[in-house]
């Protein structure tokens, strides 16, 4: 379908849906961990307007709740309570991640055409304006899955899993118009949860180690 | 009512020892929770029994023949986890492992724990499941890290990611469901996630989607499973985290994610109107065996020894179920109920053991039986139910689930033979020297609780000799319900 052929709204979905990818690949090299947390709040201040451009054109009640829970939790909670952790911990800088730069990105771009392969009979079948976007929320959750895989540090992988969250926020989106209330409140109360925990986490870990690297974490393997 | 009281009773016991839970008596208030939970189970069988299904909450929960007998045992084994739990973690305290604060954690967090695991299974929602499932991890994480130890903050963090990232792979396997349900039900309203529904219908639901939903969901839950190749946390989380945790994990949370692949296999098996699913279900299970029993011989923890024998009975579980028809499901979940009651027994005198020792470390562990000859027949009668040895009824549930292999699946009984063979040695080479033999340990402060551990291995005999009518009738209606071929 030609762009002329959709409206201004469809259009600025859409844009947004390719910035939420874009953001996943600047989350995929992006070593300094103030930056990465930034770039988070940013992929979810796109997911809250896209969200709130979808619920006035649909005009789908929840909607307007999901995405006041987006901004609240995604855009300003969650990030502050990040921020907060990587000053009073001191963590600034990841290592080198396990694999190099390019070799990242190249895999990166295989995973966005295998997304779109995977979503081909899903976005076939789906009967909401957004559907074209599904295959870039599959792309947004493999490659925060990537993320995670190559880092080394707990807070990266941790932005990693809170992006993969995103993704299926949007994925959730663009299929069916989000899903029920009651479950998008639960798995807001997980994630918010979640990071609770993991705060207390983080103390313990740094108090045992003094570093929030998982190279520590190798003695628990079977040869010994 | 007995509905309201069987999940209240752990969300108010987990608020109210939040606040006391690091109090001398906390372990008994505990133990007072679990009781009324257990009750309140009971009563909600009872119900069952006379009256049928029960639908409540605006359709949000439901009881039904699969389901009543996985509350029924998870209310039982969380009530015996706290009588063991008691004196077990005034040892801890008394040794200095953990502190006030700790024990009020721990008391809080169990019964939360609790809580989450009887929603996941009595809610009808897809949804609810999803994310009673996680709030289950996420009650647990803290405990697998109680100690603080270098190696327990290992495990949680790798149990929290792990479990973690399976489960959000099953949110997008609930999500695409939805997508699928929602063609059919309807968005309106919230009926398109509700499984009473979605099994009303589920021959409509589109294919394509569902068969891809699964795949997710199967990942996902099966994560928490511990099907191998998923299986990584779990070894780790059972060995560093205090052991009436491990007993809880390896009986229970591990039999609530069981429950929820196979309430997905019934909706995606009925909309495919192929044995696609099962086929899944049966290689992931047959690798955890195989994995299982073969890993079990490079174990030196006792913690992890038993770790790895839980992968191994939720691989020939998941086997079973993938075969489906009457008598491998009816087999399958006998298999649940024996292999919680025998496992969390084997830990109950295990944890004992360790404390006695002072290591978990099989070497290190010498002697039981000139001990206490209660702790060392005891860990001896678990080893020999878990591994199957007649008349408990373990052996029961294998040689039925071994014989419908033969007829069904011919091809996989030399494979499932030689792993059982496998572990027999490996279990009973390691537990033979623990019991008897010489020994060096010391005397506990408080006695320990072992009576629960005869009452488990006294129900796991009584199942293998004899089933009550009323559980026989639950599992064949189940069996019914989970279909297959």
């Amino acid at each position: 379908m030609s762009m002329k052929a959709l409206p201004i709204d469809l259009q600025i979905q859409n844009t947004l849906a390719a910035l939420l990818l874009l953001l996943s690949f600047a989350m995929l090299s992006q070593r300094r961990i103030v930056t990465l947390v930034n770039l988070l709040a940013l992929q979810g201040a796109l997911l809250g307007i896209a969200t709130l451009l979808l619920a006035w054109r649909t005009g789908v009640h929840h909607l307007y709740l999901s995405a006041a829970l987006t901004f609240g939790l995604k855009v300003i909670f969650l990030p502050w309570l990040l921020h907060r952790l990587i000053r009073r911990l001191g963590v600034y800088w990841d290592t080198e991640s396990l694999l190099n730069l390019v070799g990242t990105m190249l895999v990166g771009v295989l995973i966005v055409i295998f997304s779109f392969g995977l979503a081909q009979p899903i976005s076939a079948l789906a009967s909401t304006a957004t559907r074209n976007s599904i295959g870039i929320a599959v792309a947004v959750i493999l490659i925060a899955f990537l993320t995670m895989i190559t880092r080394r540090k707990a807070m990266s992988q941790v932005v990693g899993f809170l992006s993969m969250e995103n993704g299926l926020f949007f994925g959730a989106m663009s299929a069916t118009y989000g899903m029920p209330m009651v479950v998008e409140l639960g798995v807001a109360l997980d994630v918010l949860v979640a990071m609770l925990v993991l705060g207390v986490f983080f103390f313990q870990i740094r108090e045992q180690f003094d570093s929030l690297d998982l190279k520590h974490f190798e003695t628990l393997k079977e040869e010994q | 009512m007995e509905f309201l009281l069987l999940l209240g009773t752990p969300l108010a016991g987990a608020v109210i020892l939040g606040f006391y839970g690091g109090r001398r008596w906390a372990p008994d208030l505990n133990v007072a929770f679990s009781l009324i939970t257990f009750l309140a189970a009971s009563a909600l069988a009872a119900r069952i029994v006379a009256f049928g299904n029960l639908v409540v909450g605006r359709e949000q929960f439901f009881i039904d023949a699969f389901n009543v007998f996985l509350v029924a045992l998870t209310a039982f084994i969380g009530l015996t986890t706290s009588l063991f739990s008691r004196p077990y973690m005034r040892i801890e305290a008394h040794h200095g492992r953990v502190s006030a604060g700790q024990l009020r954690l721990y008391h809080s967090m169990y019964q939360l724990f609790m809580a989450t695991m009887l929603i996941a299974l009595t809610t009808n929602n897809m949804g609810l499941l999803w994310v009673a499932m996680e709030a289950a991890t996420l009650s647990t994480v803290l405990l697998v890290t109680l100690y603080r130890t270098a190696a327990s903050l290992e495990a949680g963090w790798k149990y929290f990611i792990l479990c973690g990232v399976g489960i959000s792979q099953a949110l997008f396997g609930t999500i695409l469901l939805y997508f699928a349900a929602e063609k059919v039900l309807g968005s309106e309203g919230v009926s398109a996630l509700l499984w009473t529904h979605l099994n009303t219908v589920k021959g409509q639901l589109e294919p394509a989607v569902l068969g891809l939903a699964f795949a997710f969901l199967l990942v996902g839950y099966g994560t928490k499973v511990g099907l191998a190749p998923l299986h990584n946390w779990l070894p780790d989380a059972h060995a560093e985290g205090p052991t009436p945790i491990s007993a809880v994990l390896s009986g229970l949370l591990l039999n609530v994610a069981m429950y929820a692949v196979v309430r997905c296999k019934v909706l995606v098996e009925g909309s495919l109107q192929s044995s696609l699913p099962g086929r899944m279900l049966m290689g992931f299970g047959l690798l955890s065996v195989v994995l299982a029993a073969f890993f079990l011989w490079r174990q030196r923890d006792v913690k992890r020894l038993f770790a790895y024998s839980s992968i191994e009975h939720m691989g020939i579980i998941a086997f079973a179920f993938g075969m489906g028809g009457p008598v491998a499901n009816f087999a399958a979940l006998l298999h649940m109920t024996v292999h919680s009651l025998t496992k969390s027994a084997i830990f109950f005198t295990v944890g004992h053991a360790v404390q006695r020792a002072g290591s978990q470390v099989m070497d290190d562990i010498r002697g039981l039986i000139a001990l206490s000859p209660t702790i060392g027949w005891g860990l001896m009668l678990g080893a020999l139910a878990i591994l199957g040895m007649p008349p408990f009824g373990v052996f029961a549930s294998e040689f039925l689930i071994l014989t419908s292999a033969m007829k069904q699946q011919p091809w996989a009984t030399p494979i499932l033979l030689l792993a059982l063979g496998v572990a027999f040695a490996a279990i009973f080479g390691r537990v033979q020297p623990m019991v008897f033999g010489d020994t060096s340990a010391k005397r506990l402060p408080h006695p320990p609780a072992l009576v629960p551990v005869f009452v488990h291995l006294a129900l796991v005999l009584m199942l293998g000799l004899f089933i009550p009518p009323y559980l026989a009738d639950w599992y064949r209606a189940a069996a019914r319900l989970i279909g297959g071929h």
